[in-house]
């Protein structure tokens, strides 16, 4: 299989095609618009659906559609349309229905800037809409993975009904790298819950978050909630980088991570004793290996492109045994490599 | 030999409506036409937020219940994912005409190929009788305790007008079910508006005028007069618009 | 032979049947409260019915079945 070079919104794109997804819901907004423009021209040749809609809201809305009738279906959007597409999520949820949704993160709030940002990190990982729900967040961190991860994102919304998000960033989507799309042979599950008409052979199926007895909310709460733990236990993806003799332990994700790599290399290069944990899913959070890893280390450092928004998970995880310190730029700034080294030498100093 | 029985795409779950609210004549004309289509094996049904939000629970074919107004956006999921299946959606005036306007004009401008079952009576029902955007002038609700007052609150949208204006919908017609005769005309059109789906004519609303007894403070007999002198003058019932008279002047 | 039957349980005891009926042949019961604690219609005579099925086109609840 040889790679190609593409965008990372167009790998988003392909890879839905990939994994089966033949319906695209969206509304223009920057910096991902590139998937859209990928699915109007894609989808009519294959037999699918792209259709512009006429907003977030309601395109996400197409999206609880397609999702009760069980078929694979996607949106994509950016920040502020990430916002407006809450109602719907929070009902794909507690309708308990399988979908994707891609965040391509600009900066906020309000209206913010086009410029990339992890600033939606409380959004999609604490919630986001209404109610107690959670939902499976990939956060790619090359091309490569905004393919792999829309992919497996497809397989795991599938498996436990219910809606994941893949949370990119600006700089994700632009940027062009060599990417191998895999020869997927997408293998539907039995949906018998799906709404594609009774055919006069069953019972009439229902696609509802309705339900007015509170005993009976708050037991389906509880049974999703018994999902959720099965999900913590088996979903949750990270990779460990030079963490084996790490005094020092970098927590970083998507862009920010490609960041944190190259000054812990170079970290590394001054004798400074630094690794590097990624979370690939950042619900579920890599609470084990975090709390397992502030036993081994004299200090954590939180690199993000917001205010600092996962660092408050990465002291939960590591329960506060050690200090936790914050590198950030924020508004669509990016952090250097040179600042993020200068960070870590500093938490040397603070945490000895 | 049966003149009359409950349509087979009704469950027998006995509906929720205050005694004399004709969402229930609404309901089993609905599923008379699919019924006499034959299609309710291949029918999916989205219900709105409002009175009607347990429809749900009526209608026998499979259902979806949707969120505040994006019943529309819901039903364009189902039928660009099954264009073979029939789709329709079940809405009232606040649901459709309010927080759903966006929904209902796309729909009906990409004339999407969908029924739309339109309730309108002039009040939300569900939360207790407040203003809605077809509250006629001077009608008093919960939220306009002084009648509705143009100068503030505005004036009702007549949504079958408005959407006609539109060049893409196919079938816009406004009945009422106050009376026999008015049953009957709307069972008319909303079979109609269920067949041009079934040939693929695109899309079709039927604003059905209907009471809320309730929420009025009428008694059922009273609220189908109130609809005959107060609604009915304000929403003249008819056709209007019908792409199948262009269709035959080509 | 018409024959008109109240499937009393379900009925609301809205009278819009009553109205409907052209031959004013359907009342409210004075002497029966049915499960939900309205007063059911009935047919008082039901040799007049002439099966023009009014009173269940008006009818929300699906109460009324018309034969003949």
């Amino acid at each position: 299989m040889s790679k190609v070079l593409m965008k990372g919104n167009e790998a988003i794109a392909e890879a839905a095609i990939k994994a089966g997804c033949r319906h695209y819901f969206g509304y223009p907004i920057t910096p991902q618009t590139e998937i859209a423009a990928y699915m109007a021209k894609r989808m009519p040749k294959i037999g699918g659906t792209f259709l512009q809609a006429e907003s977030e809201i309601s395109a996400i809305n197409m999206v609880y559609g397609v999702a009760g009738a069980g078929f694979r279906v996607m949106t994509s959007s950016s920040s502020p349309g990430v916002s407006l597409k809450q109602e719907g999520i929070s009902y794909i949820a507690g309708a308990d229905l399988p979908a994707l949704i891609v965040n391509v993160q600009r900066g906020g709030p309000g209206l913010g800037g086009i410029q990339p940002s992890q600033s939606d990190y409380f959004q999609a990982t604490k919630g986001g809409g209404h109610g107690d729900y959670r939902l499976i967040v990939y956060a790619p961190a090359s091309v490569q993975e905004m393919a792999d991860y829309t992919i497996k994102a497809f397989d795991t919304a599938d498996k436990y009904r219910m809606p994941v998000m893949l949370l990119a960033d600006g700089t994700m989507g632009q940027m062009m790298e060599p990417v191998e799309l895999p020869e997927t042979t997408v293998q539907e599950i039995e949906k018998p819950w799906a709404v594609r008409g009774t055919q006069n052979k069953r019972k009439h199926n229902i696609i509802n978050s309705l339900y007015l007895n509170p005993e009976e909310l708050e037991r389906t709460n509880i049974e999703r909630f018994e999902k959720y733990k099965v999900i913590e236990e088996n979903e949750c993806l990270y990779e460990e980088f030079m963490m084996d003799d790490a005094e020092y332990c970098v927590v970083a994700f998507g862009i920010a991570s490609r960041i944190s790599k190259n000054a812990v290399i170079e970290a590394r290069k001054q004798g400074v004793k630094v690794g590097l944990i990624r979370p690939i899913t950042l619900w579920p959070f890599p609470n084990k290996v975090l709390k397992q890893t502030a036993d081994k280390v004299k200090g954590f450092l939180s690199v993000e492109l917001s205010m600092g928004q996962m660092i408050e998970d990465v002291r939960l995880a590591t329960e506060c045994k050690k200090p936790v310190k914050l590198c950030s730029r924020t508004g669509g700034m990016i952090p250097s490599p040179e600042q993020v080294l200068e960070s870590i030498i500093n938490l040397t100093k603070e945490a000895k | 030999m049966y003149v009359f029985k409950k349509p087979n795409s009704l469950t027998d779950k006995p509906l929720h409506y205050c005694p004399g609210c004709t969402h229930g004549i609404i309901h089993r004309l609905v599923a008379e036409a699919l019924d006499e289509l034959g299609v309710e094996g291949k029918t999916i049904g989205v219900a709105p937020v409002g009175c009607a939000v347990m429809a749900y629970d009526y209608f026998a074919c499979d259902m979806v219940e949707a969120a505040h107004g994006r019943a529309p956006a819901v039903a364009t999921g189902l039928k660009r994912a099954m264009p073979d299946n029939v789709i329709f959606t079940y809405q009232g005036d606040g649901d459709l005409a309010s927080i759903g306007m966006a929904e209902t004009v796309h729909a009906a401008t990409r004339n999407e190929n969908i029924t739309i079952i339109f309730v309108n009576n002039a009040i939300y029902g569900m939360t207790g009788g407040q203003m809605a955007p077809t509250s006629l002038p001077g009608q008093v609700t919960q939220t306009s305790p002084y009648g509705r007052d143009p100068k503030t609150q505005g004036l009702p949208i007549k949504v079958s007008e408005m959407l006609s204006t539109l060049d893409a919908p196919y079938y816009i017609e406004r009945v009422a079910v106050n009376n026999v005769k008015n049953v009957k005309n709307a069972k008319k059109a909303i079979l109609k508006a269920f067949r041009n789906q079934v040939e693929g004519k695109g899309f079709s609303l039927i604003e059905v005028v209907s009471t809320c007894p309730t929420n009025w403070g009428l008694t059922p007999q009273k609220a189908l007069q109130w609809v005959d002198e107060k609604m009915i003058p304000y929403y003249p019932l008819g056709v209007y618009k019908d792409r199948s008279a262009d269709e035959k002047g080509e | 032979m018409a024959k008109v039957t109240f499937n009393s349980d379900l009925c609301k005891g809205c009278s819009l049947c009553v109205e409907a009926c052209p031959k004013k042949i359907i009342v409210l019961a004075k002497d029966k409260i049915n499960a939900k604690g309205h007063s059911p219609a009935e047919i008082t005579d039901q040799e007049k019915c002439i099966a023009c099925a009014f009173c269940a086109t008006m009818c929300p609840d699906c109460v009324i079945t018309v034969e003949k």
